[in-house]
Order: structure tokens, then sequence, then C-alpha cells
């Protein structure tokens, strides 16, 4: 775990090949999660109430282009972004209004 | 300083300890085609808005695939099929090939191994896996796995592969008949879901039974969904997808696959700058002052996608939700640079894509698509292939003489 004044960030390395980081504000809030690897890691276990939300969010927002890309869903409370091809993916989501300010969001990967 | 944090985004239901990833044409018999001329290695790509009738796909490369029942002449040619540097594999609609009959991947007591691949617009594709001869220009790939993409009857698609995803199964979601994925591996997920990585099976493949019960599962390498360029005879260490130039928008683009690095006149590197990779198959990109380290180049992304919170968006509810939508053209630079340390500039330009749409109906190929991506990587998707011979040299192939171990990019 590392730490700053700000949050901590807890990295969990899964068996199967993908990184974790949780983003907690000294509270213990976890305002933030990234990941990076194989694969995307389970979303319903690391969204948790969020998930039903990122659920909805995606399927409204590939309904409304053609083509392929990189996910920005930016929904009310909840961001979700991934980049990456098969086998690189990587991806982070936040709730921007827990976010300690002073907080950049580049930091959050 | 505490040392339990809650998985789950602002909840503490879950403990550490359960994080493990749980996700984790027409048939023609005969009579058969004329053979190409030994040698061909060249297979047409076109930017031509995909095969959705009353749907334009905005710079998607597409081309033609055979598919045979192995080592028949029990084929069919399917067209609509979207060329992607940035997968590994043959993905087929099964809707797409309905008068053949493809042996699936089975296993003891019954059960059906199926394939999961998640893309990073948060669609996901599920079907089994299946055995098929493959063949593109004069080239046949024999021996290989494809994924044939269907939903299961009898039960759902697992959780773990779905993820929350878009279940992209059929024609109008796709926007394809299939994938082609030539990116820079062999396999589509090789090592990590080798029976010999041991530990917990990867979400990629799932045997499952007549009912469902599906289990994440191991698959040996040799019956993985491979990359159909290394199972040619020859031309097998890679490939060249090029474009033609384009400054402004058109109707269509006309491109070549060609297959093989050095291996024929027609495939030589020559003048062409070598990029190596990282671990992840990244190169650096810098634009804007931000080293982007896990950049890639993508044909199956369609536009560049990059974070620059200079450049206004679309707005989401336009005809072009995600794409960019600056006041005026922008004429923007950037470089990308090799683990090798070799460096070339890129120069780009990125346009509003909704005046290209609404002032170009029906044309499908637009040199100045871009759209917002995630801070770290830069997408350098089909776009950067206009005017350009990109080579794909796909990792542990061999590669001709004097030129890195692969997996690279040169261009």
């Amino acid at each position: 775990m590392r730490q700053t004044a700000l949050y901590s960030v807890h990295e969990i390395a899964s068996s199967s090949g993908v990184m974790v980081r949780e983003y907690a504000s000294p509270a213990g809030t976890v305002f933030a999660v990234g990941w990076e690897g194989l694969f995307v890691p389970d979303l319903q276990q690391l969204l948790g109430a969020y998930f039903d939300q990122y659920q909805e969010g995606v399927k409204e927002q590939k309904a409304s282009y053609v083509g392929r890309r990189p996910l920005n869903l930016q929904l009310p409370g909840l961001v979700v972004q991934m980049s990456g091809r098969m086998r690189a993916l990587r991806g982070r989501a936040y709730v921007p209004g827990q976010i300690p300010v002073r907080v950049k969001l580049e930091e959050l990967r | 300083m505490r040392n339990r944090i809650p998985i789950a985004l602002l909840t503490a239901s879950l403990s550490l300890s359960g994080f493990l990833i749980g996700c984790g044409g027409s048939s023609s018999s005969p009579p058969p085609p004329p053979p190409p001329p030994p040698g061909n290695n060249v297979q047409a790509v076109a930017v031509n808005g995909g095969p959705v009738p009353g749907q334009i796909y905005p710079d998607g490369a597409f081309t033609s695939v055979t598919v045979c029942v192995p080592n028949t002449s029990t084929c069919q040619t399917v067209d609509g099929i979207l060329v992607d540097t940035g997968s590994v594999g043959l993905r087929l609609l099964a809707s797409a090939i309905p008068g053949l009959t493809l042996p699936k991947m089975t296993g003891n007591g019954g059960v059906t191994f199926y394939n999961c691949v998640s893309f990073v617009d948060g669609s996901f594709m599920w079907g089994p896996v299946a055995q098929a001869d493959v063949k593109m220009a004069g080239e046949v790939a024999s021996g290989g796995s494809i994924h044939l993409v269907q939903d299961p009857t009898g039960f759902t698609v697992p959780t773990a592969c779905s993820n929350g995803g878009v279940d992209e199964d059929n024609l109008n979601a796709l926007g394809a008949n299939g994938i082609l994925g030539v990116g820079l591996e062999p396999l589509d997920c090789g090592p990590a879901c080798d029976p010999s990585a041991g530990g917990t099976a990867p979400p990629v493949y799932f045997s499952c039974g007549a009912s469902g019960n599906c289990q994440a599962a191991f698959v040996a390498l040799a019956k993985q969904v491979n990359n159909p360029v290394v199972l040619f005879s020859t031309d097998n260490n890679g490939l060249i997808l090029q474009m033609q130039p384009l400054s402004a928008p058109a109707a269509t683009a006309t491109g070549s696959l060609i297959f093989g690095i050095g291996t024929q006149s027609n495939n030589q590197v020559g003048s062409a700058k070598i990029f190596t990779l990282d671990n992840f198959d990244n190169f650096t990109t810098k634009f804007n002052s931000q080293t982007l380290t896990g950049s890639f180049i993508d044909s199956g992304s369609n536009g560049f996608f990059f974070s620059d919170a200079a450049i206004a968006q679309c707005a989401g509810n336009s005809i072009a939700p995600g794409f960019f939508c600056p006041a005026s053209p922008q004429n923007l630079s950037a470089q990308n640079i090799g683990v090798n340390s070799a460096q070339s500039t890129v120069n780009f330009s990125v346009g509003n894509a909704v005046t290209m749409f609404q002032s170009n109906p029906g044309d499908s190929a637009f040199p100045a698509l871009g759209g917002s991506g995630f801070t770290g990587s830069f997408d350098w998707g089909l776009p950067f292939f206009y005017g350009r011979s990109v080579f794909v040299a796909i990792d542990g192939q061999t590669m001709p003489a004097g030129t890195a171990a692969p997996p690279w990019w040169a261009y």
C-alpha cells in the first residue's frame, strides 16, 4: 500500500494477470479504482453499487454510435474509462464528487 | 495505516481475499473458384461503410475471408469483415455462415469450449471455438481455431464473460460480419490460458455443458483461437496494412493487406522505421508534453483517440458523440518512440466530426476523425493508416535478418 497525504493506494495483483488499484480517502472511502493487465477485472465486484449504472450507461452509449473506440463513460456521479487492446487493457472508474481536493485525475490509473 | 480497504467502489461489502478475477455470404459448394496465382499475398481492403444496410461505419476497414470445413472444399466467403490490428483471431458471426457447419471444440464429459472477448468500448463477443481453414488472397491457414459468435441456446452468457457489457452477437450490434484480428500476437490468449499457467483460469475460455454450468477453463496453446497469419504455409511472420493517401473525406478508400514481412518483393521492410514494444506490446507517444506509455496502433479503432481537454467534444446528443468537434480543424503533432528508442514525428489533423458527417453524406472515409480517449494512451486508429504502410511483426515469428525480434510495428 502506498499513502500520500491525500489518499492511500492499495494494489492487488490477481493470479490471472490483472493489477487493480484502489484509491481511498483518509476517511476510508474508496473514490476510484484503476486496473491494467491481460483482462478486464470483474466489474460487478469492483464497481459494487455502481455496477448497474455502468451497465445501463455502456448499453446506451454503445447504441449511440457506429464504430469501435476506447470507453469514455461520463455519467452523473460516475466516470468509467477503458483503453488498450486485447491482452493489454487498462481502465479506471471514479466518483467525481468524492475525489479529495488537489488530487489530479492523471494520478488515478 | 489501514490494512483493509473495501474492494468495491464506495462499498465495504467485499473482502480483499475475495478478489480473484472472476470476470474475468452464400454457400459455395462446387464449382470451386480457380486458385489464385502462387505467391499471391495481397488481400484487398476497403473503407466502404461496412455491411449493415442503411448504416455507415466511418473509418472501418473491411475485407472478406473464406472459411472452410477443415480439409474440405466446403467453404463460404464472407465479406464485411473488420480488419483489426488491435486483436488476434478470426471472429465470425455464426449468422454469417448459415450454410456451413464447422466442428466445435469439445472436451471430456460432453462439454463445449466457448471463447469470450471483451473490447474496451464495453462490448463483448461470446461463442464456441470452432475449427476451420481460413483463406485470404492465395494463403491458407489450415488446422486453426476461430471464434464463432453466437448466443448459447439453453442458457445465458455467463456473467464472468458479459461483465456488464454489450453483447455484439448480431450484425447490427457489431456493424460487421466478423472481426479479423491480425495483431501482434499469434494467439488470442497465449500462455495465460494454457494449463501450465496454473491458478485461476482467465475469463477467456469456458467449458460449458448442454445446460450451461460454464466454468472458466484452460485451453492448450495449440487449440486457442489463433492469428490466421501464423498458420499460413508461407508469408506467416506478419503483415502490412496499407491504405491509400487521403486528405479529405471520401465515399470510400482502398487498401491492401499484404501478408509476410521480407518474404516477397512486395513486403520488404526497406526504409520503414521499426518500433519495438514493451511487455504489453505498447510504445510511447509524446503529445502535448504528455508521455503516454500505453500507446498503440489499432486499425480497429475508427479514429485517433487521445486525451486533450483543449479540443471540444461533440455533444452527446449529436450525430457524432464521443468524437471531437473543434471549431476549426486542429493540426497536431506527436512523437512515437519505440522501446528501441526509434522515434518519428506524426503530423495529423482532427476536424469537427459533426460537420464532416453532415457535409459529406454517404462518405465513409474520414482522415481527420478523432475522439476523446483515456489518459495514458494514444490510440492510433484507422486514420493513421491513410497514406502509410504499417508493418505488424508477430511475436515469436522469424523476422528478416537484420531486423529486431518481434513484436514490433514499423512504418
